[in-house]
């Protein structure tokens, strides 16, 4: 039977607030452990929690950013679970009256644009840590960091409406690159900023009723993800075709071993009674407040994918490149309002500066060649001053030795070889060195003209330039 | 003439006028303390030399000629569920029998911004579970007028300690009745202040949206003195009320022409013994005599409120009380495994009656309950909370019981919940509308007296205050001094 594959997606996302979620520790990340904690965070006996308002305009402005509904009036609820890196054995979350509902974003896989739903966006505090001696089968003990504890996170919650692991990876590729467009989180997928949950269950295609669903945890990255979805469908698919039935439960992804296992049945999932947070006021959001966040809103990746192709001419798959991450977006933005022409802005962002970040690990917010410097480098290839070879020489000296492109060039007496009276010499000294080259040329062989540019470029350490070099062989020959 | 017999608002004068100094007041209290305590057991611990540390601070800034804070030099007790900063604070319960915090409850702080003399901190009933102290995991606290009856609870040693004069002045916390029924018992003041008006940052949670700090003292005039000096805005309480705080002393006057005042009838219910009865009855005559207006009010609700209130109070209490785990503080038991730890440090951790109100709680919240239980009550409180909107658009201030008993005798009703459940049928609906209510003698009946409850509009203290002083200079109540055990 054909089947269909339904997946919706919970995503939580660390905030970027300089604090906490409830209480003024510090978020740093990688800090010494149990340092960033106070009475609130760590739940000591008798204190409160007092709601960071950053933490609100952030979700407020992640709601605004995927075409939510901001919900006038919205509360905090208790989930009341024991585990022990969380203090107070509840997390104050929202349950019934999140702060945003209802919104979209888009998606493009395979040339087919999709539309999934949000369903809803809340604000949570984020556990603490258990450190485990050894592994965890083989400690003795656990060890509590309490520093994540009362971290700010949000959780996006999406509607079934993603059709395939590919999907699933496009959803989040669109979603990281808004949160970080809208500034509201560094999605660090590796420091567990940004941690995904997946819902997915299969149904026969055309039938309108949901499969029963299983829930996916322990997907750790982008691929993870992906890989995480594929198999847990080809499972389903075959307990369907061999006529069994799915159990609803949630299963956890084994990466290493590339399977995923059952973690609990539907029978032993928790009961979090939730119920109103008593300590904290319920949210009552002024409307023009709202508007203000709205109109501050930065430009977001489909609409400056837009702007790329319109006002450059860029082909709608590099301007989608190019906006994925707002940083390299802002760089390309840079490069051009540098002097750089958009074309071949785009090409060197996506060419030399994507390999040597790719190379280096480096994320472009750290690219050692600013935006400025790479556009002095692109305009002397524009000017003819060097060519497009020394260039990427010049690019990979600018990399390592963080040197202004004009002063490598200077230095390194790299400038392009256009007058001719100086070339002729040259010129004349290949064709007298290789008579069987030019032979082959004037018995038509158009191929050796290319063996003897190569040959003079090599005489002039690449500084001619190729046309002019072309022109004269011509002639001279 | 004994400085402890006097009250706080008498020894501020006196200080002032350095007819005493805040050292000798302090002596007197301590030596009070040493005589009967050992009657009395207030106390769960005391602090004398802290105490005698800052009455020292006190003289040295009278000395030096400084301006006082009103409640500088006059000592007092705190709850032992208020935190103190390096004081141990155990909420009457062996799972924080060793609790040390390293952080002031914001009342704590305040009061030691006035320079006020802490003399120790005081027994309860388990996290302010129970109306007797009797569920105080350590010892059960004595009513100073009758030694083998109970102070009542929850806050029955800062009750006992006021009413014995070991203490100027009290703090306990109300979440159906703690602070009111320990003074009535007791037979002194105690005022539940309107829901965020006290901060309760630093106060062990038992229900939050129930839970108030509120003040236990020897007359009306104290009672404005300390809330004074522990009422207003805290940044660190949510639910704290950002509104100014009035002089509350400047709300005592001596007579009640234009109060309008209304008798709830359904709080004179079948059960209120005969005598508080007619002292109640006594009492409305003479708020009468003295200019008020009184008239019978209807509030339909009032009997589902100890329904409301057990089910409320115990969901948030079991959410509250997940955090004594033995993780990071506290008792902690012995287990193989995580989940038996958390089992031995639970059952070990915790009295009978926490643990009952921690199954309640969780009942009520659990998957398939919630509606019928938890959620109904929410929709109960707001019909109660109905109730004293309508009242309050006749009447200034409502008048009734506070308990339907005076203080029974220690063991009579520990084996039967329902019954102990009961004393707090006049008391909890207040906190569920959140609203003010002041305890205070109006008479006696077999030695022991009665509690006059005077309910007011939110953030109407200072109406409740009037009130009660006028009621109070009315008669002599305030002025008898327990007997603790002599004859």
């Amino acid at each position: 039977m054909d089947y269909e594959i339904v997946i919706g997606l919970e995503v939580h996302t660390e905030l970027k607030t300089r604090s906490k979620i409830f209480c003024g520790c510090s978020t740093t990340f990688g800090a010494e452990q149990n340092t960033n904690v106070c009475p609130v965070c760590l739940g000591l006996p008798g204190v409160l929690p007092v709601l960071n308002a950053k933490v609100l305009e952030f979700a407020v402005r992640t709601g605004l950013a995927l075409n939510c509904r901001i919900l006038p009036f919205s509360k905090f609820d208790r989930k009341n679970y024991y585990y022990p890196d969380l203090p107070k054995n509840f997390q104050t979350s929202q349950y019934d009256l999140p702060i945003a509902v209802d919104g979209h974003l888009d998606i493009e896989v395979n040339g087919e644009a999709r539309r999934i739903g949000i369903t809803r966006v809340h604000m949570e505090e984020d556990a603490g840590k258990l450190v485990h001696a050894g592994t965890i089968a083989k400690s003795d003990y656990a060890l509590v960091d309490y520093n994540r504890t009362g971290v700010p996170l949000l959780e996006i919650v999406s509607e079934p409406d993603i059709r395939s692991a590919e999907e699933a990876k496009a959803y989040l590729e669109k979603l990281k690159a808004i949160l970080q467009y809208i500034d509201v989180s560094d999605c660090k997928m590796e420091e567990g900023s940004l941690r995904c949950d997946a819902n997915i269950s299969l149904r026969p295609r055309g039938e309108s009723k949901f499969g029963t669903k299983a829930e996916l945890k322990n997907l750790n990255s982008f691929k993870a993800v992906q890989k995480g979805l594929e198999y847990e469908a080809l499972r389903q698919e075959q307990v369907l075709g061999e006529g069994g039935k799915i159990v609803q439960e949630t299963r956890s992804w084994d990466d290493s071993r590339g399977v995923t296992v059952s973690l609990r049945s539907k029978e032993q999932a928790h009961d979090y009674r939730y119920f109103p947070e008593p300590d904290l006021v319920p949210i009552v959001v002024d409307p023009q407040w709202i508007e203000a966040i709205r109109r501050d809103l930065p430009e977001l990746p489909d609409a400056r994918q837009g702007r790329l192709v319109e006002q450059y001419g860029l082909s709608g798959y590099d301007a989608g490149v190019i906006t994925a991450s707002r940083a390299m977006a802002d760089y390309f933005d840079g490069l051009v309002a540098a002097g750089a022409e958009a074309k071949a802005a785009a090409n060197w962002l996506m060419g030399e500066v994507a390999k040597h970040l790719n190379a280096s690990g480096q994320p472009v917010e750290e690219c050692p060649v600013t935006a400025q410097a790479l556009a002095e480098l692109i305009s002397l290839v524009d000017k003819g001053t060097i060519s497009g070879k020394i260039a990427k020489t010049v690019f990979e000296e600018m990399w390592t030795s963080g040197k202004t492109a004009a002063a490598i060039v200077q230095e390194q007496g790299l400038i392009q070889i256009s007058d001719a009276g100086e070339m002729v010499a040259i010129v004349e000294r290949v064709i007298a060195a290789n008579p069987q080259s030019v032979a082959d040329y004037r018995a038509g062989k158009e191929r050796a003209i290319g063996f003897l540019v190569g040959q003079v470029m090599k005489e002039t350490k690449g500084r001619a330039n190729p046309e002019l070099v072309n022109r004269l062989l011509r002639e001279h020959m | 003439m004994e400085l402890h017999t006097l009250k706080a608002h008498e020894l501020q004068d006196k200080l002032r006028k350095k007819e005493v100094s805040a050292t000798e007041i302090a002596q007197s209290f301590l030596k009070r303390i040493d005589a009967v305590e050992d009657k009395v057991q207030a106390f769960i611990t005391r602090t004398p030399e802290a105490a005698l540390a800052q009455a020292r601070r006190v003289d040295e800034k009278i000395a030096r000629g400084e301006r006082l804070a009103p409640l500088a030099g006059l000592p007092g007790v705190l709850k032992d569920n208020i935190c103190v900063k390096g004081t141990k604070t155990t909420c009457g319960s062996r799972i924080l029998e060793n609790f040390v915090p390293p952080y002031d409850a914001t009342v704590a702080a305040r009061l030691a911004g006035q320079d006020a003399v802490i003399l120790g901190k005081t027994n309860l009933d388990e996290f302010a579970m129970g109306s007797s102290t009797e569920n105080s995991a350590f010892f059960t606290s004595r009513n100073p007028w009758d030694l083998s009856a109970v102070p009542g609870g929850s806050s029955g040693g800062s009750g006992a300690a006021v009413s014995a004069a070991m203490a100027l002045w009290g703090l306990g916390s109300d979440t159906g009745g703690s602070v009111r029924l320990p003074a009535a018992f007791c037979g002194i003041v105690g005022l539940k202040p309107t829901y965020g008006r006290v901060s309760r940052y630093g106060l062990v949670a038992y229900g939050s949206s129930l839970d108030q700090i509120g003040p236990l003292t020897r007359d009306v005039r104290d009672c404005a003195l300390v809330m004074g000096a522990i009422a207003g805005h805290d940044p660190l309480d949510s639910t704290s009320v950002e509104a100014p705080v009035p002089d509350y002393t400047k709300a005592l006057v001596p007579d009640l022409k234009g109060m309008k005042i209304g008798i709830p009838k359904e709080y004179f219910v079948a059960g209120l013994d005969p005598a508080v009865e007619k002292a109640i009855q006594g009492a409305i005559e003479q708020l009468r005599s003295l200019g008020a207006e009184c008239r019978e009010v209807s509030m339909p609700h009032t009997e589902y409120a100890l329904a409301a209130y057990y089910l409320i109070a115990t969901s948030e209490a079991s959410s509250n009380l997940a955090r004594y785990d033995g993780v990071g503080y506290g008792h902690r038991g012995q287990g193989n495994d995580i989940v038996a730890m958390y089992k031995r440090t639970r059952t070990e951790g915790f009295g009978e009656e926490a643990r009952r109100r921690i199954m309640l709680g969780t009942y009520a919240l659990s998957s398939g309950y919630y509606d019928a239980y938890y959620l109904k009550a929410l929709k109960v409180r707001t019909l109660i909370r109905q109730d004293f909107d309508k009242a309050f658009d006749q009447v200034d201030v409502l008048v009734a019981p506070i308990s339907p008993t005076t203080a029974f005798k220690i063991g009579e009703k520990v084996e039967d919940p329902l019954a102990m459940y009961l004393q707090d049928v006049c008391t909890v609906p207040i906190n569920l509308a959140g609203v003010p209510a002041i305890s205070l003698p109006c008479g006696f009946s077999g030695g022991l007296p009665v509690g006059l409850q005077i309910i007011g509009r939110p953030l109407g203290e200072e109406a409740l205050l009037r009130a009660a002083y006028a009621f109070e200079q009315a008669n002599d109540y305030h002025r008898r001094l327990a007997p603790v055990g002599e004859v």
